[in-house]
């Protein structure tokens, strides 16, 4: 049995929650890795270097460069028939290739697997995480993206598997990546950073985020926010921390003026420390909170950053 | 341009579920049920659409038990032309979905098929890409704008980083993210006309479609529970607890 894991990665390496999807794989057996678009000698380097990792697939091809869903889903069909197990993280792009994959293969496909029983039984959260679903296939190859706060990611370096180009067939020529606005920030991203501080709508507006930077900024910490928050305007959208944005399991979470809707607390009660700052006391955050501030954030948030700064 | 909208009944977003204690699923009994917040999203978009000429028809569709006809009145009382109800006592996974609707597309024959990017109940956000494979379409997943030229259209995309921009060849798929537009509430002449729409009544096998699920539910459990933890009196003893109990800064 063996599986095949899809990487994203950037100029820093292999992304973490690649990294995630490979710890479940070696749940599984043999683990190849495929990394797929263009300029890829760096990229095939560190997916090398993976520890678990037997094997690192090259799949040199303008056509996949952006991983998009209509050429990379053909891709990973042509590559199918050598594998039990295709996996991605649930990002993005996993969200947007895998289960276009499973059609492909008449499978369906299991999603956000947070625990993995044997080869063809996973735990999937369900209902916003308010259950926990232990699903078996009966499909002959599983198609699963892996949710990454729930796998500690194998670490970047220590592995040396060989690589190997694969041919790329005819890829359908149907869409066309055109462009990309990513947030140009100096934080770490929201999935993989160690401290995550979050606003909400308590935070009134979106000038008022700027009273998380300085603590950011001295916690190294990325910075989110709650559905409401991205509701009202006051962030974009890749900021949101919840069932409909991302998923995070840092060493420690701040939750500032957020109220603790079931939908946000799906996104972030994996975290290790959880710390609420909110002035009513009965807010639900403080249920899953292990320290609670009960105080205005406006008073609290710079005296948070003099304390930071003072030590 | 037809637009087909599948919408998807589920418990209501509102509603604190609970875990059946028996473990064997969700308790749905007696919960107040209403239409994918997503789904409506996807109505709200092809409604747009219709009201800006780009549009000419809009089929709304759902599948499951008999009560799923009241979501398509729902969509019927946003602006939606007809309905088409797929009755079926079926757990109807995402895999069964996707071909049920792939058969209704290959009659219907639209330029687009708007769905929600995920259900609220089973979090898949898995069928709309499915559909797009089995049809050989693009997709634009997790969409928050739509433009139209000619034969193609351009798909802005939430993406982790933030947004991305695709050209999509039509007919296309596209899935629904929060930010593409804030969905109306239904008038009350607009509900009374969606009365006399019509909705057209299907089974899975006048589609030939097997709908058997592939993924068996072996158990529901609940999620482990965080206990609450204390309450700090001050920034200083926050910062000071974090560093010398909790040791995370």
């Amino acid at each position: 049995m063996t599986a095949l894991v899809l990487l994203e990665f950037d100029a820093a390496g292999i992304k973490q929650p690649s990294r995630s999807a490979v710890a479940a794989a070696t749940a599984l057996g043999e683990v190849h890795a495929l990394v797929a678009g263009v300029n890829l000698s760096h990229a095939a380097a560190a997916a090398a270097k993976l520890p678990g990792v037997s094997k690192v697939l090259v799949a040199d091809s303008a056509a996949l460069d952006h991983l998009m869903a209509e050429q990379t889903s053909a891709l990973l069909l042509a590559l199918a028939p050598h594998y039990s197990h295709i996996l991605a993280a649930t990002t993005a792009v996993g969200k947007n290739i895998m289960p276009r994959v499973a059609a492909l293969l008449d499978v369906q496909p299991i999603s956000d697997v947070a625990g993995v029983v044997d080869a063809d039984t996973f735990v999937r959260p369900i209902y916003a995480g308010n259950g926990m679903a232990t699903v078996k296939s009966s499909d002959t190859k599983k198609i699963i993206t892996v949710r990454a706060a729930s796998f500690d990611p194998v670490a970047a370096e220590g592995g040396s598997a060989s690589t190997e180009a694969v041919a790329v067939g005819d890829l359908p020529g149907i869409s066309k990546f055109v462009s990309a606005e990513l947030s140009k920030s100096e934080r770490p991203e929201l999935t993989a950073a160690r401290i995550v501080i979050s606003g909400g709508r308590g935070m009134q507006n979106g000038d008022n985020f700027s009273l998380l930077d300085p603590i950011a900024d001295k916690l190294g910490a990325a910075v989110g926010a709650s559905r409401a928050a991205v509701d009202a305007g006051f962030v974009p959208n890749e900021f949101q921390v919840g069932q409909t944005g991302k998923i995070v399991a840092p060493e420690l979470y701040i939750a500032v003026g957020i109220s603790g809707a079931i939908q946000h607390l799906a996104g972030m009660k994996d975290s290790k420390v959880i710390v609420a700052i909110n002035k009513d006391e009965e807010a639900p955050i403080f249920q899953v909170a292990d320290y609670g501030l009960v105080a205005d954030l406006f008073t609290a948030l710079p005296e948070l950053a003099a304390e930071l700064e003072r030590s | 341009m037809k637009i087909l909208v599948p919408v998807k009944r589920v418990v209501d977003y509102n509603v604190k579920v609970r875990v059946k204690t028996d473990g064997t699923g969700i308790e749905t009994a007696g919960v107040k049920m209403s239409m994918n917040p997503f789904d409506e999203i996807a109505v709200e978009e092809a409604v747009r659409l219709k009201e800006k000429g780009v549009a000419t028809e809009i089929v709304a569709i759902s599948m499951g038990v008999a009560q799923c006809a009241e979501t398509i009145r729902t969509a019927l009382a946003m602006g939606a032309d007809r309905g088409i109800l797929v009755e079926s006592d079926a757990d109807l996974q995402p895999l069964a979905v996707a071909k049920l609707l792939k058969a209704i597309a290959d009659h219907e024959k639209p330029g687009l098929i708007i769905l929600g990017k995920q259900a609220i109940d089973d979090d898949m956000s898995a069928t709309g890409q499915m559909l797009a494979a089995l049809l050989g379409w693009s997709q634009g997943t997790f969409a928050s704008k739509l433009e139209f030229a000619g034969e193609t259209m351009t798909v802005t995309r939430e993406v982790d980083g933030g947004l991305e921009t695709v050209a999509l060849k039509l007919p296309s798929i596209v899935t629904t993210d929060l930010r593409l537009n804030e969905p109306r509430y239904a008038s009350l002449p607009n509900i009374m006309k969606a009365r006399k729409k019509p909705i057209e009544n299907k089974k899975p096998a006048d589609y030939g479609v097997d709908v058997t699920p592939r993924l068996t539910i072996v158990r529901v459990d609940e999620p482990a529970k965080r206990k609450a933890g204390q309450k700090v009196g001050s920034v200083a003893e926050l910062v000071s607890k974090l560093r010398t109990e909790a040791k995370v800064i």
